[in-house]
C-alpha cells in the first residue's frame, strides 16, 4: 500500500494483488446492491445469479442452442470473417506500401472506408449476403480489415530501402520482394494490426448478431432481453468479454514471440 | 565482355523548388575486369553515379551501358555491396548468400553448396547457420560481398564498402578483396572517401570535382603499382613504397583544390 502513498513503482506481485482487489470490489458491491432490495431482481440481477444462468446455459440449450455451441457459432463467423480480412487486407497493405502507384488508387476509397463503422455495414450486408453466414462475415471483415492494411502498409514502408534495393540488384521480382523481403521485413507491424483487426471483428461481429441471425452470443442477448431475463443477458456479455480477451491473450503471446525473434534482428 | 559505358551523364535532383546538378557531363569507360576507384569530395555525386549503373537511379541526360546493354533498371548481372551491408536480418548467413541464386531459381542443393564455398573463401566456416545481428561489422560485410559474388554478375558495384568498419579491419578486408579479385576477377566499380583505399586497390583512380561533379583527373596506378612492385604487398609495406606516397600526395592536392572551391556548389543550381 505504500506504493500509492509514495508514488514508488509496484512490483508485479503488489499489481496483481491490486488488480485482484479491484475485481472483488466491483462483484462485491454489485452483489450487495442486488441483494439490498434497492433495485428490482429483473433490473439487475446479482453476479451468482448471472454466473448461475451462465452455467445452467452450457447445459440447458437456450435460444436453439447451448452456451458453448452459441460461443461457437460467433467464433466461426468471427473466423472466417477476420480470415478474410487478413488474408486480403495484409498482401493488400503490403502491396501499397511497394507500388506508390497502387497506393494512390486505392487510398481515396480507402480513406473513406475507414470512417464507416462496422455497423453502418449491418443492412447493406444483410441485403446481400444475407443473414445466414454472408452479412454476418462481411460485416466482421468491415471491422477487421483497416487496421490490417493499415499496419502492413505502414510494416511495407518501414523496411529499409537498401535492403528492398539489395534484392532487386539480387534478381527478386515483385512478388518475392514482396514476400521475402517486406512482408517479414514488416511482421511485427502486420501482428499488431491483426491483433488489433481481431478485435474490432469480434466487437463488429456482436452487433452484427444483434441484428441479423439466429445463433451466436449476440443472439442470446437479444433473446435473453425479449424473454425479461437480465441474468442471461448479462451473462452472455460476459462470454462476449471472456471470449475477446481470450482472443487477445492468444494474439499478444503470438506478438511477443515474433518481436522477440525479430526485435533483436534489426 | 563486361565493360561498364557512361557516355555523357547529367543527372538533376529537384531541391527546393530548383534543380542541384549533381553530375554534369560525365563520360567514362570502365573496360572489362578493371578495378575503377572514384574519389571525390562529399556530394560530389560518386554514389549517384554507381546507383545509375545499377539501375536504381536514372540520368537526367546520356546514357549508361554495361556489357553493351543500355542500363534500365536493377538486375543480377550488377551486383551491388552496400555501405550499410544490406543483409537480410531474419535469413542466415547462408540464405542470405543463396538469396541471389534463388531468385534464379537455383535448386536448393546447389545454392547451398554454392554458399559454402563462398563462405569457405571468406574464412567464414562454421557461420552458415548465424544470423547477421550474430556477427562482426566486417564479417557482416563479408557476408554481403558473398552474397554478390554467388550471383557470378558482370559487374560489382562497391558503394563504400569498408566505410563503417573499423581501421583496422578495412585493412584486413582490402586485402582480402584483392585476394578474392585474384581468384574471381571481375569489372568492378569501387566508390570510396578512402584515398589509399583507392590507390591500394584499383587499377585506376578517378577524382571527381565537387558539385557538380565532373572527372577532375584519371590516374593510371596499375601501371605504377606493376612497376615499382607493390601490387602483391601488404598494406603496411605498401603505403612506403615512394611512388604510393607520390600518388597520395597527387590525388589528395586535387581533392583539397576541389575542397577549397566549395562555393562551387551554388553554382551548380540551375534556376
Amino acid at each position: 500500500m505504500e506504493a500509492i502513498l509514495t508514488g514508488a513503482r509496484p512490483n508485479r506481485v503488489e499489481l496483481a494483488l491490486f488488480s485482484l482487489a479491484g475485481t472483488v470490489i466491483f462483484f462485491g458491491l454489485w452483489q450487495i446492491l442486488a441483494m439490498s432490495g434497492l433495485v428490482s431482481k429483473f433490473v439487475l440481477p446479482s453476479p451468482a445469479e448471472v454466473i448461475l444462468a451462465g452455467l445452467r446455459m452450457t447445459v440447458e440449450p437456450f435460444a436453439g442452442d447451448t452456451m458453448q455451441g452459441h460461443v461457437l457459432a460467433s467464433l466461426t463467423r468471427w473466423g472466417m470473417g477476420f480470415g478474410l480480412a487478413a488474408g486480403i487486407g495484409v498482401p493488400l497493405g503490403l502491396a501499397m506500401g511497394y507500388w506508390r502507384v497502387l497506393d494512390a488508387i486505392v487510398s481515396p476509397m480507402f480513406e473513406g472506408y475507414r470512417y464507416i463503422a462496422p455497423l453502418a455495414w449491418v443492412p447493406f450486408a444483410a441485403l446481400w449476403f444475407g443473414t445466414g453466414v454472408g452479412g454476418p462475415v462481411m460485416v466482421i471483415f468491415t471491422g477487421a480489415f483497416a487496421p490490417c492494411v493499415i499496419n502492413a502498409y505502414r510494416g511495407a514502408q518501414s523496411v529499409e530501402r537498401h535492403l528492398t534495393e539489395a534484392a532487386w540488384t539480387l534478381g527478386a521480382g515483385g512478388v518475392r520482394v514482396m514476400m521475402e523481403v517486406l512482408l517479414p521485413g514488416a511482421l511485427p507491424s502486420v501482428v499488431s494490426g491483426l491483433r488489433v483487426g481481431a478485435g474490432l471483428g469480434w466487437q463488429s461481429l456482436i452487433g452484427a448478431e444483434l441484428i441479423v441471425v439466429s445463433s451466436g452470443i449476440g443472439y442470446v442477448l437479444v433473446q435473453g432481453q425479449s424473454n425479461l431475463a437480465p441474468e442471461i443477458v448479462i451473462s452472455a456479455m460476459l462470454a462476449v468479454g471472456f471470449t475477446g480477451l481470450l482472443i487477445d491473450v492468444a494474439l499478444r503471446f503470438a506478438e511477443s514471440r515474433i518481436r522477440m525473434r525479430w526485435g533483436q534482428t534489426t | 565482355m563486361s565493360d561498364i559505358v557512361f557516355d555523357r551523364i547529367s543527372k538533376l535532383f529537384p531541391r527546393g523548388g530548383s534543380q542541384f546538378a549533381a553530375l554534369a557531363d560525365v563520360s567514362l569507360k570502365i573496360p572489362d575486369k578493371q578495378f575503377l576507384a572514384i574519389v571525390g569530395p562529399s556530394g560530389c555525386g560518386k554514389t549517384t553515379l554507381l546507383r545509375m549503373a545499377a539501375g536504381l537511379e536514372s540520368p537526367s541526360s546520356g546514357s549508361v551501358q554495361v556489357g553493351g546493354r543500355p542500363v534500365n533498371g536493377p538486375g543480377a548481372d550488377r551486383a551491388v555491396v552496400f555501405q550499410q551491408f544490406a543483409l537480410f536480418p531474419w535469413k542466415t548467413v547462408r540464405e542470405n548468400i543463396a538469396f541471389g541464386l534463388k531468385c534464379k531459381g537455383v535448386p536448393r542443393a546447389k545454392r547451398d553448396q554454392v554458399a559454402l564455398d563462398y563462405l569457405e573463401l571468406m574464412g567464414m566456416v562454421g557461420t552458415q547457420d548465424n544470423y547477421p545481428h550474430q556477427l562482426s561489422g566486417g564479417m557482416q560485410q563479408r557476408v554481403a560481398i558473398a552474397r554478390s559474388y554467388a550471383i557470378e554478375p558482370e559487374v560489382l558495384l562497391m558503394d563504400e564498402p569498408f566505410g563503417s568498419l573499423d581501421a583496422q579491419t578495412r585493412t584486413l578486408m582490402q586485402e582480402e578483396l584483392i585476394r578474392i579479385s585474384r581468384v574471381n576477377p571481375r569489372t568492378v566499380l569501387f566508390i570510396t572517401h578512402g584515398v589509399e583505399e583507392a590507390i591500394y586497390l584499383a587499377d585506376r583512380v578517378v577524382v571527381l570535382t565537387g558539385s557538380p561533379g565532373r572527372i577532375r583527373e584519371i590516374i593510371d596506378v596499375k601501371s605504377i603499382r606493376e612497376s615499382e612492385g607493390w601490387d602483391r604487398l601488404v598494406s603496411e609495406d605498401a603505403l612506403e613504397m615512394p611512388e604510393f606516397s607520390h600518388l597520395r600526395a597527387r590525388i589528395w592536392r586535387l581533392l583539397r583544390q576541389e575542397m577549397q572551391a566549395a562555393p562551387r556548389s551554388t553554382d551548380g543550381k540551375f534556376n
